[in-house]
């Protein structure tokens, strides 16, 4: 049996299907309030959980598998294998800022994000100093209020940003959907996990 | 003395089973009896899994530490003598860092370090120690020792790029066996295909010795690790003396990055089923003793006992099963 984390949402259902194509197809998966099935047939087993808890679960070896974005992998460095570029669930991490901004300040840039770490890393890459303001939604809103100068967010779109007055300023890196495995789980269902991985 | 063995806690039996199995194999117990300078673990603070180390002054002034680890003590501290094998193991615990609340546990920690003349009969009789140590801990679960070797991944590495930023970020994909990730990376720092194909293709051997070993030598054949390849057979030769895989829990995994400043040749990693994370890690640190101005080689591992408390109650399959059991 193959433990697999799905992230809630249009995601992880989106995922979901590649799953079902791949021959691991599970009834009533979309169906109640369950969060928990699995396919005994098949060899799977699917819990649906927050998509920023999925390498949670697979670290800690609750799932074997799991399937999370680039952003989520880069912010909290979990241990574990990243085995397969999922191809869905493309975006880009950029910094956004009201039209027309100029990063000439010589104080330190505010930036407003949930990505501390990845906002960290970029502009430490780039030598610039920074006060960072961490948020947890509607990020958007804080160079609006003068809360923040600019903000580092995931941009699928764009139109979120358009609406609230704001532009991409600068790209960080392009995201996708990853698959990733716990590094003890694999060794010991490593021709089942590979056998997924092949079909998918 | 007689006693009853029921009174040992689950972690004193391990450990007495551990240093039976060693003792029986001519290993001695090496006790470490006073602290180090904190300058010892800050000289070094890379050897360490984590470079926070507790301090304190002595009486005479002198700032000292609470072991993070016992290696670097046992290096500083033996006689050099490369001419001949000395064969130790302790079990001590240690103050490190925990990575999930970020504040200083003390955790028990057993080990074995063969120093001296540590070639490659040592390294193999090492390996075999490790698989049995897991052997012993595993109870009735399933268990496996993965080996790599530091020497054949740096060497591939090395001859991709001189950059040390692209060098740290492949040995990080290499960790999470990465290999769209390094695929991208080598064609944005124009790395030659050939070259980057290669380290893919040793990413991806995944089996027993005697099934990996033949694909390992045609991959590396031609490149700079092609030596490195032939000191591994003569490691293994002593493991599978009739070429059999049968009777071991050893997997070849070139996935393990060690770090190269104290590191090379064998590294290991030992998993046991229903424990998520490393339970007993080690390999070959020569590096090392050459940093401390020891002629001797060396190899060794170390267990970390607490991680064998999670053996049946953790997450995964088990509670699961019950779960939907419970449903039915």
């Amino acid at each position: 049996m193959i433990n697999v984390a799905l992230p809630k949402g249009r995601l992880g259902e989106k995922v979901y299907k590649m799953f079902e194509a791949a021959g691991y197809g599970c009834e009533g998966i979309f169906e109640g309030r369950k969060l928990v099935f699995e396919n005994k047939e098949a060899g799977i087993r699917y819990f649906w959980v927050k998509p920023s808890d999925v390498p949670i679960y697979v670290e800690r070896g609750a799932a074997d598998v799991g399937a999370c974005g680039r952003d989520i992998l880069l912010e909290y460095e979990p241990d574990v294998y990243e085995l397969k570029d999922l191809g869905t669930g493309f975006c880009r991490m950029v910094v956004a800022a009201p039209k027309g901004f100029r990063d000439e300040s010589e104080y330190p840039l505010r930036v407003a994000t949930k990505f501390v770490n990845i906002a960290q890393d970029y502009y430490s890459s780039k030598g610039r100093d920074i006060d960072i303001i961490k948020l947890n939604g509607s990020i958007e809103i804080a160079p609006i209020l003068g809360l923040s100068d600019v903000i580092v967010d995931l941009v699928e779109t764009g139109n979120t940003l358009k609406e609230n007055d704001l532009e991409v300023y600068e790209e960080i890196m392009d995201i996708s959907t990853r698959l990733i495995t716990n590094k003890s789980g694999y060794n010991f269902k490593s021709t089942a996990i590979n056998r997924l991985i092949e079909r998918l | 003395m007689q006693y009853d063995q029921s009174v040992l806690t689950r972690t004193e039996q391990r450990i007495f089973a551990l240093r039976t199995l060693y003792s029986r194999a001519g290993y001695r117990s090496y006790r470490m009896r006073k602290f180090e300078d904190y300058d010892l673990y800050s000289k070094n603070k890379d050897f360490l899994l984590s470079d926070r180390v507790i301090t304190f002054t002595d009486t005479n002034g002198r700032l000292k530490a609470l072991k993070p680890d016992v290696t670097l003590s046992i290096v500083k501290n033996i006689e050099d003598t490369p001419s001949e094998l000395t064969r130790l193991f302790y079990d001590e615990n240690v103050y490190r860092v925990s990575g999930s609340t970020g504040t200083f546990r003390e955790i028990m920690q057993m080990g074995l370090e063969c120093i001296g003349d540590a070639g490659n009969r040592a390294a193999a009789e090492v390996i075999d120690l490790a698989e049995q140590s897991l052997g012993l801990m595993a109870e009735d679960n399933d268990y496996i020792l993965r080996i790599s070797d530091v020497d054949i991944l740096t060497l591939l590495i090395d001859g991709m790029t001189d950059s040390g930023r692209v060098r740290s970020e492949i040995l990080k994909l290499t960790a999470a066996k990465n290999t769209h990730g390094i695929g991208r990376l080598c064609a944005d720092n124009e790395i030659p295909a050939e070259k980057c194909e290669t380290l893919v293709k040793l990413l991806g051997l995944y089996g027993t010795p005697p099934d990996v070993m033949p694909e390992l030598t045609d991959i590396c054949r031609g490149t700079e690790a092609e030596a490195e390849v032939d000191e591994l057979a003569d490691v293994l030769k002593d493991l599978y003396p009739q070429g059999d895989a049968a009777e071991r829990k050893i997997v070849m995994d070139f996935s393990i990055v060690g770090d190269t400043n104290y590191y090379n040749g064998m590294a290991f990693e030992g998993y046991i089923e229903g424990i998520p994370e490393c339970v007993l890690i080690g390999g070959r640190y020569d590096k090392l003793m050459k940093r401390m101005k020891k002629k001797s080689r060396a190899i060794g591992f170390a267990i970390y006992m607490d991680t064998l408390g999670m053996l049946g109650r953790t997450a995964g399959d088990r509670a699961i099963e019950e779960f939907f059991d419970r449903q039915q």
